[in-house]
């Protein structure tokens, strides 16, 4: 085949096209750049213009059965919110953005919504290490991040003034809140397993800790790195004289955990306590998990329906769309991750309350110190449709909400629970204060 | 539990992993040899072997049926991407990784459209607990060994006994000479593809009881393979074999005794040091 000339005229045009591209490219940067500390210019958009809101979703990637129902929770609380007349009257926009459960594609998922979507709040993402990496970059660009993640990371004060989790009860209280009952009912020897990650780590810390201040001991810590996919291997760590086995896993692997704990304890089955983050969709009756019948899991919600005798959990789970055992209700194969995905709920509603208390109306400095002194100004989210999980207690200082947690029991293939924790029951001694971070 | 019993895991996990990456390997190696393509998108057919047995286990409840028709069809997927990818870009080395990362990305998100995020279990064709003094252990997995052992002799009879097997290994040798004496080249690439995607399916399907089918499941396939064919020597069947049972009981006695990510650690200063002192693979021999 002939190779085809490029003619000059072509080159020229092409040349000019590109020079006025990167001029417009430039103006449209310094206009984009000028317009953020500009109060004037956004101030113009009106009262009435949407409130935009970026939700960072684990679309793709190890988290995207989280981040599924993640959404569909984003999506019918905003139904709710629009229905009841938007934030401070005006209506209410999400901007969806996956961030592939990747914590290099969070940190530009948090840049996209600020300099591209121009969104007001940014809230919703789950996985520690994406939290972690793209924390402090919506602390650099000022902008308030809101994350449903449940790790330590926020409560820690490790992070920045911008980021908040009120929606969901981070891994150190949910286990200290916890950590009597097991001691007084599965014995004081444990054998932890665990992600080796962040989220794992908060675990094997806090729970350790709490252990041993009740009188307990570690037999043995087991992590497990996150890509792992066969576990049989690590057994052979677990001590013959452990009361029972605490086991936390996420990801796609909890299944063969299961299995091939039953394979190899067999009828020498230590007690076991897990955390639902491993079951999180995955249908209690399934196939293979009969060998967790008679253990005992923690949730932050519990999944089948009648275990919470409150109106606004019902209404709840009607508008998310998740029938009695916790599954959709267009396809019962289809479990939700009913634990985690409340945190989303509620922290909308969180979000329109400090809105609407603050008086926010538009991405100024200004507003955002509003925005952010009221929320760290509140102390407690009531039990209500807003919150159907329960009463909360919030500590602006930390960033961090704390709610009830819930023991519950395999039985039948289902879950039941046994025992209802108190919110003091989690509480622990702070160890940073956001609100003397600068603005 | 006592050293021995830790010596049994060992050998039991070592084997059973070796065996079923051996399978997987073979076709990483096979398509390399043949067609001297970097298939970036292998591990993903062994996930689609694995997807594919869920919907006809779900579908028909029969685990020998998902042994037959998910191969197939993962070979048909292959089929397909040699003739509307790689042919037309000539199977140039460079183009082709780039081509089959596109590929592995194709094929990911249109398994998480479709079959969805979820870690979806096959139940096992043959459930029984073989309980050992200090532990049980699954025996599934001693059915998956057997049969893996099975498979890989029958790949071996037809790379060895067979006319396409003759074929494929001329055409290993030097493409133009064996396309002189009448080996229809053209045909012989597609067959290689789709025998290795064949191959990883196979696998796929094996280890689905065990592990479950889940869309991101290739990778770690993907990277086990590579390792086996680096120190096995490229394009060495036997090599990758040798090389896939020694990462495999590697593997076991470094998790069992120390832990998993030491044996990871291990087995990827080996490729380093083949890739070092011995470019062409442990096997290779130097004339």
């Amino acid at each position: 085949m002939a190779e085809r000339k490029i003619t000059r005229r072509e080159a020229l045009r092409a040349a000019g096209a590109l020079a006025g591209a990167s001029v417009l490219t430039t103006f449209g940067v310094r206009l984009l750049s000028a317009s953020v500390p500009n109060d004037t210019v956004e101030a113009a958009a009106g009262p009435r213009a949407p409130l935009r809101i970026g939700f960072q979703v684990h679309r793709t990637g190890i988290g995207a059965v989280y981040g599924r129902w993640y959404e569909r929770v984003g999506n019918a609380a905003l139904r709710l919110i629009n229905e009841q007349g938007g934030i401070a009257g005006r209506p209410v926009q999400i901007i969806v953005e996956d961030d592939g459960t990747d914590p290099k594609r969070g940190v530009e998922v948090v840049e996209k919504f600020v300099n591209q979507h121009r969104v007001d709040f940014i809230f919703g993402t789950l996985f520690s290490h994406v939290v972690i990496a793209a924390a402090p970059r919506a602390g650099e660009l000022k902008v308030p991040y809101l994350v449903v993640s449940e790790g330590y990371h926020v409560a820690s004060g490790k992070l920045n003034r911008y980021v908040f989790q009120p929606g969901i009860t981070d891994v150190r209280a949910q286990v200290t809140a916890v950590a009597p009952w097991i001691v007084k009912n599965l014995g004081k020897r444990a054998t932890l397993i665990f992600p080796d990650y962040a989220f794992g780590h908060d675990h094997r810390d806090f729970f350790s800790a709490r252990l041993r201040a009740l009188g307990g001991e570690v037999a043995a810590l087991v992590p497990i790195p996150p890509t792992e996919t066969s576990f049989t291997r690590y057994f052979a760590r677990v001590p013959r004289n452990t009361d029972f086995i605490y086991h936390v896993m996420v990801g796609p692997g909890v299944l063969t955990f299961v299995k091939e704990l039953g394979e190899h304890f067999g009828a020498r089955k230590p007690k076991l306590f897990g955390f639902i983050d491993s079951l999180e969709g995955v249908d209690i009756a399934t196939p293979g998990l009969e060998y967790l019948e008679g253990s005992f899991l923690w949730e932050a919600f519990p999944r089948y329906a009648g275990n919470v005798k409150t109106a606004f959990e019902q209404q709840y789970r009607d508008r998310v769309g998740v029938d009695a055992n916790g599954a959709s209700k267009a396809d019962p194969k289809d479990v939700s991750t009913y634990s985690h995905m409340f945190g989303v709920w509620e922290t909308l509603f969180v979000i329109k309350r400090a809105v609407e208390e603050s008086g926010y109306a538009s991405r100024t400095p200004a507003d955002y110190r509003k925005f952010i002194t009221t929320l760290e100004g509140f102390t407690s989210f009531p039990e209500s449709l807003q919150h159907p999980q329960g009463p909360k207690r919030f500590n602006g200082k930390l960033h961090q909400v704390f709610g009830h947690q819930f023991i519950s029991q395999v039985r039948n293939k289902r879950l039941v629970v046994v025992h209802r924790t108190a919110i003091e029951d989690g509480l622990y001694p702070p160890e940073g204060d956001y609100t003397k971070m600068p603005l | 539990m006592t050293p021995a019993g830790q010596a049994v895991l060992a050998l039991l996990e070592g084997v059973v992993s070796g065996l079923v990456l051996a399978l997987t390997a073979l076709g990483l190696s096979l398509v390399f040899g043949v067609m001297r393509v970097v298939n970036i998108a292998h591990g993903d057919f062994f996930m689609l072997g694995a997807v594919f047995a869920w919907y006809v286990t779900t579908a028909t409840g029969s685990f020998p049926l998902a042994l037959l028709a998910a191969p197939l069809a993962a070979a048909a997927v292959a089929l397909a991407a040699d003739r509307l990818v790689l042919r037309p870009i000539g199977y140039a080395p460079e183009p082709t990784i780039v081509a089959t990362i596109g590929l592995l990305y194709v094929l990911q998100q249109a398994v998480l459209s479709v079959y969805g995020p979820y870690a979806r279990p096959v139940p096992e064709p043959v459930a029984f607990r073989v309980d050992l003094p200090w532990f049980g252990y699954s025996g599934y997995k001693l059915v998956v060994a057997a049969a893996a052992t099975a498979l890989l002799g029958a790949a071996w009879l037809l790379i060895t006994r067979t006319r396409l097997g003759l074929y494929m290994r001329a055409t290993q040798q030097d493409r133009e000479i064996a396309q002189a004496f009448g080996v229809p080249v053209q045909r012989i690439y597609a067959a290689a593809f789709g025998l290795g995607a064949a191959l990883a399916a196979l696998a796929g399907v094996l280890i689905v009881p065990i592990r479950q089918a889940h869309y991101l499941m290739g990778l770690d396939a993907l990277l086990l393979s590579f390792m086996a064919v680096i120190i096995g020597g490229i394009g060495s069947l036997g090599g990758t074999l040798a090389a896939a049972l020694f990462i495999g009981l590697v593997d076991g006695a470094l998790s069992v005794f120390f832990s998993p990510t030491l044996a990871r650690i291990a087995a990827s200063l080996v490729v380093v040091a083949v890739l070092v002192a011995r470019s062409g693979g442990l096997l290779e021999v130097r004339g």
